[in-house]
C-alpha cells in the first residue's frame, strides 16, 4: 500500500466522516483514495485554506475531519492552523503536510515542524505505509484526549513508496454533542488570552505524556553509539547500522523530553539524523545534551544509508562516478497547448510572470517565456507590483500566466486587487480543463466533483466579467493566428484584460487529436521552425530533415501550424 | 537477503505498471517489499526511476549507488544514467530504444554512441529491442512487459507465477496480449 494510501485507511478505520484538501504532489493521492470510501465525505477545495476551515468547521460540529496538504499548502492553510490550535477541537482534527526533501515537484524545501512548532500544534511522524496508518489512528486519539488539532507528516518518499500493511474494521465513533462555546471557538482577545494559556500547558502535559507514547520507543542495542530520528531516515539508520541503539521519535513536537534525557545518558555518541532543518537537534542541544547532527549531515534534499556509511562508519560507498550524461528534464507532453500559447508569447517576446503549474515549464529553453514564479496565485500580484512600480508603458511586453485551477485557487483574489487599484496589466488563464500537474484532478470550474458528481461549473470567463473587466477575450489554444493577434491587441490597451485561452490537457482521457501529423516526403527545408517549441515527438533526421515519431505524436498540429512550406501533413 | 532491483526509464513508458507486477510477484512469494517511485512534475518526457527491494524485512524503500542486483531500462540513455546503481555483479536488462532528451533535441547536448557496447565491457548485460518485438506481437505498447520477461529470468520466481501476477494485475483485455509478451521477453 502506497504511504498516501494508508493514510486515507487510517482516516477510513478511525472513523473520520469528512475530508478536504486542494491537490498537491505528494499529498494528492490521499484524497483520492478517501474518496473510494462512501462513508466519508471527501472533497476538493480550491485551496488549502478553505479545506482546513472546511475540517475545522466539521470538527466542532463534532465528527472526526482531516485536511491534506502538500507542505506549502500548509502556509496557505496557516490562518486558520494558527488559531484553531487556541481554539483545539471538539471531534478530532488531523491536518496531514506531505514535505518535499530533495524538490521532487515543489518550489521550496520547507520543514512543515517548524510551522507546528509556532502555531503550537502536536506533530507525528510515520516512517513507513503500516505507520501511516496506524499514526493517523493515533493522531485522532490525542486530537480529541488533549484538545487539539494534530499534524501528521510525511515526506515524498513516505508518500511514494509502497509498503505492506495489515488492515482494520472502521471504528464506530459517535458524533460528539455540539453545545455552543463561545469562549473556546470565538477567537477575539478577551477569548484567545485565556486559550492561550491552556495551549502552552497542553503542550507540556504531551511533552510529559509523550515518554510513555508507544510510538515514541528506544531500541537498545549496542551503546556506543546511539541516534535520535523520526520518519523515513529510521529505516536509512536501521539499513546502515542494525547493530546501534535507536530512539525512534513518533511524535517530534513537542519533544518528549525525559525520555530524550534518559537515552542519551545510555549511549557513548549520540547523533540526530534528521532530514532538513535541525529541529530535534537545537532542542536537545539546548538542554545541555552532547551530540552530532547537522555538523556531518547536510540541510538539503533526501537523506540515505550511504550518508551513515559515509561519514559515521566512514566507508567508502561511491564507487563508480555517475556516468556524464545529457539532462532529461520532465518537459510538456507533445500535443500541451500551453506549448501553442508558448510559442506564441516566444515569437511576440514577451515576459511572463508565471505560476505554479506543468505550464511553469515555459521558463527553460526552448521556450523561454516565463520569468517568475513563486507560488500559487503569484503571477497576476507580481505582474501588478511590477506595473505599479515601473509604469504602465514597462509591462506592455508582459502578461501574467495562470492555470485554470491556480486561478481558482488564489489567481482570483489577484485578479480582484488588478480591477480595484486600475491596473492596465494582461492575464493569460490557460484553462486545460483540470488540475494538471498533479495528475487530474477536478476543480470549481470543471464541473465534476472529487467524488465524481456532475455538478454547476464555475464559468471563469463569467466570473471575470463579473468583476467589471470589461475586455476578457477566450480563444482555443491552438489558433496561433488569432492568438496572436489578440495578444498584441490586449497588451497594448490602457486597461486590465484577461485572454482565456481554452484546450483541455491532451491527457485528459478521450481527448485525443483525430490525426497525427508526419512529415511531408522530400518538402522538409530545414528551416527548423517545428522545433521552436520542443515538441519530443520531432527530431532531425541525420540529413537535417524532420522525422515525427507515430507513438509520441498526439496530433495537435502546431508544428504544422509553423511550418511555411507545407511540409508537415495530418495524416 | 534483500534483493534491489530498480526500474529506469521515461515519463510515459510504464515503469509504474511494470512496478505493480514486481511489487505483486513478491508479495505473493510471501516477502516482505518496499517499492518507491517518484511522481515527477509533468507527466511525461522525464527521467523517471523506481526502486523495488523485497527480502524477510526490508527497512529503507530506496536501492543506493552500487547496490542493485537487477537494474531494467527502458531506454539506453537511462540506462547509462542509472548503471553506477549496479552491484559488481548485478545485471543490466536494457530495452535499446532510443528517445532524444530535449537537451538533445535543442542541440544543447550529444546523444552517446555506442552505449550498450560501452554498459557491455563492466556490466552483464541482457539486451533487445522491445518496441520492435512489441511491434510484431501488434501492440506497441506492451514492450515493457516484453523487458520485464527478460529480467524476469535473473530473478526468483516461476514462469507461471509471473504469469498469475500478470492476469492479476492488467486489465481484463489486455491479460492475453500481456502474457503473450511477458512470454517474448522471458524466453529470449
Amino acid at each position: 500500500m502506497l504511504g498516501n494510501e494508508a493514510i486515507a485507511r487510517g482516516a477510513y478505520e478511525a472513523g473520520v466522516k469528512v475530508s478536504a484538501a486542494y491537490p498537491g504532489t505528494p499529498s494528492t493521492e490521499i484524497s483520492e483514495n478517501i474518496a473510494l470510501y462512501d462513508e466519508i465525505y471527501a472533497e476538493w477545495s480550491p485551496n488549502e485554506k478553505v479545506a482546513t476551515e472546511v475540517a475545522i468547521g466539521a470538527s466542532i460540529s463534532g465528527v472526526r475531519a482531516m485536511a491534506s496538504m502538500k507542505h506549502v499548502g500548509v502556509n496557505v492553510a496557516s490562518d486558520p492552523l494558527y488559531t484553531i490550535s487556541y481554539g483545539g477541537v471538539n471531534g478530532g482534527l488531523v491536518l496531514v503536510a506531505a514535505d518535499d526533501p530533495g524538490l521532487y515537484s515543489s518550489q521550496n524545501e520547507q520543514d512543515t515542524r517548524c510551522v507546528a512548532r509556532a502555531a503550537l500544534v502536536p506533530v507525528l511522524e510515520p516512517s513507513d505505509s503500516q505507520e501511516a496508518k496506524d499514526f493517523v489512528k493515533f493522531a485522532y486519539e490525542i486530537s480529541e484526549k488533549y484538545d487539539t488539532p494534530v499534524i501528521v507528516r510525511t515526506t515524498t518518499r513516505l508518500a511514494h513508496s509502497q509498503g505492506t500493511v495489515t488492515l482494520e474494521e472502521r471504528m464506530e465513533v459517535e458524533d460528539k454533542p455540539y453545545e455552543r462555546n463561545p469562549g473556546k471557538f470565538v477567537m477575539m482577545p478577551g477569548n484567545a488570552i485565556g486559550r492561550h494559556v491552556y495551549v502552552e500547558q497542553r503542550m507540556k502535559a504531551m511533552a510529559e505524556d509523550g515518554c510513555g507514547f508507544a510510538i515514541n520507543k528506544a531500541e537498545y542495542n549496542d551503546t556506543s553509539v546511539g541516534f535520535i530520528t523520526s520518519g523515513i531516515p529510521y529505516q536509512y539508520v536501521k539499513e546502515a547500522c542494525p547493530d546501534a541503539s535507536v530512539l525512534k521519535l513518533g511524535m517530534v513536537h513537542p519533544l518528549p523530553r525525559k525520555l530524550i534525557e534518559e537515552f542519551a545518558s545510555k549511549v557513548d555518541k549520540l547523533y540526530i539524523f534528521e532530514e532538513l532543518e535541525p529541529v530535534i537537534e537545537e532542542q536537545v542541544k539546548s538542554w545541555g545534551i552532547e551530540a552530532v547532527g547537522k555538523e556531518i549531515f547536510t540541510l538539503q534534499g533526501e537523506y540515505s544509508a550511504n550518508l551513515i556509511r559515509e561519514k559515521i562508519l566512514k566507508e567508502e560507498v561511491s564507487g563508480k562516478a555517475p556516468a556524464q550524461v545529457p539532462a532529461r528534464p520532465p518537459i510538456l507532453c507533445p500535443g500541451c497547448p500551453h506549448r501553442s500559447v508558448y510559442s506564441v508569447l516566444n515569437k511576440l517576446g514577451i515576459h511572463a510572470a508565471g505560476d505554479i503549474g506543468c505550464y511553469t515549464l515555459g521558463a527553460v529553453p526552448p521556450l523561454n517565456v516565463i520569468d517568475t514564479t513563486i507560488c500559487m496565485g503569484a503571477s497576476i500580484s507580481t505582474l501588478h507590483g511590477m506595473e505599479k512600480a515601473k509604469g504602465k508603458e514597462y509591462i506592455k511586453n508582459w502578461v501574467a500566466v495562470i492555470g485554470d485551477s491556480t486561478f481558482m485557487h488564489t489567481g482570483v483574489n489577484s485578479l480582484m486587487n488588478m480591477v480595484y487599484n486600475q491596473a492596465t496589466g494582461t492575464v493569460m488563464i490557460l484553462d486545460n480543463s483540470t488540475t494538471g500537474m498533479t495528475g487530474h484532478q477536478d476543480h470549481a470550474a470543471t464541473g465534476k466533483t472529487l467524488k465524481g458528481e456532475i455538478v454547476p461549473a464555475i464559468n471563469i470567463f463569467q466570473l471575470c466579467k463579473a468583476m467589471g473587466i470589461e475586455h476578457v477575450v477566450e480563444v482555443e489554444a491552438f489558433d496561433t493566428e488569432k492568438l496572436e493577434k489578440v495578444v498584441k491587441e490586449e497588451v497594448a490597451r490602457d486597461a486590465v484584460s484577461v485572454i482565456i485561452t481554452k484546450a483541455p490537457c491532451v491527457l485528459l482521457k478521450g481527448n485525443v487529436f483525430p490525426n497525427k501529423c508526419k512529415p511531408v516526403e522530400d518538402a522538409c527545408k530545414k528551416c527548423g521552425m517545428c522545433l521552436k517549441p520542443g515538441c519530443p515527438a520531432l527530431t532531425k533526421n541525420p540529413d537535417g530533415s524532420i522525422a515525427i515519431d507515430e507513438t509520441m505524436c498526439n496530433g495537435c498540429g502546431l508544428c504544422k501550424q509553423l511550418c511555411k512550406f507545407d511540409a508537415i501533413e495530418t495524416v | 537477503m534483500t534483493k534491489n532491483i530498480m526500474i529506469v526509464g521515461v515519463g510515459g513508458q510504464g515503469t509504474l505498471l511494470t512496478s505493480r507486477i514486481l511489487g505483486g510477484i513478491t508479495l505473493d512469494a510471501g516477502y516482505d517489499v518496499k517499492l518507491s517511485e517518484v511522481h515527477g512534475m509533468a507527466q511525461r518526457g522525464g527521467s523517471v526511476v523506481t526502486f523495488v527491494r523485497y527480502g524477510e524485512k526490508v527497512a529503507e524503500p530506496i536501492v543506493e549507488e552500487g547496490q542493485a542486483d537487477v537494474l531494467i531500462a527502458f531506454e539506453k540513455l537511462e540506462a547509462l544514467r542509472y548503471s553506477h546503481f549496479l552491484k559488481k555483479d548485478g545485471v543490466l536488462v536494457v530495452n535499446e530504444q532510443r528517445i532524444e532528451p530535449i537537451t538533445v533535441v535543442t542541440g544543447a547536448a550529444q546523444y552517446p554512441d555506442n552505449i550498450v557496447e560501452g554498459l557491455e565491457r563492466e556490466h552483464t548485460v541482457y539486451k533487445m529491442d522491445a518496441m520492435e518485438e512489441a511491434k510484431r506481437l501488434g501492440n506497441s505498447k506492451v514492450f515493457n512487459i516484453i523487458v520485464l520477461g527478460m529480467a524476469a529470468r535473473h530473478m526468483d520466481f516461476s514462469k507461471e507465477a509471473w504469469l498469475e501476477v500478470i492476469e492479476k494485475t492488467v486489465p481484463p483485455k489486455t491479460i492475453e496480449i500481456n502474457q503473450k509478451a511477458f512470454l517474448a521477453g522471458y524466453g529470449a
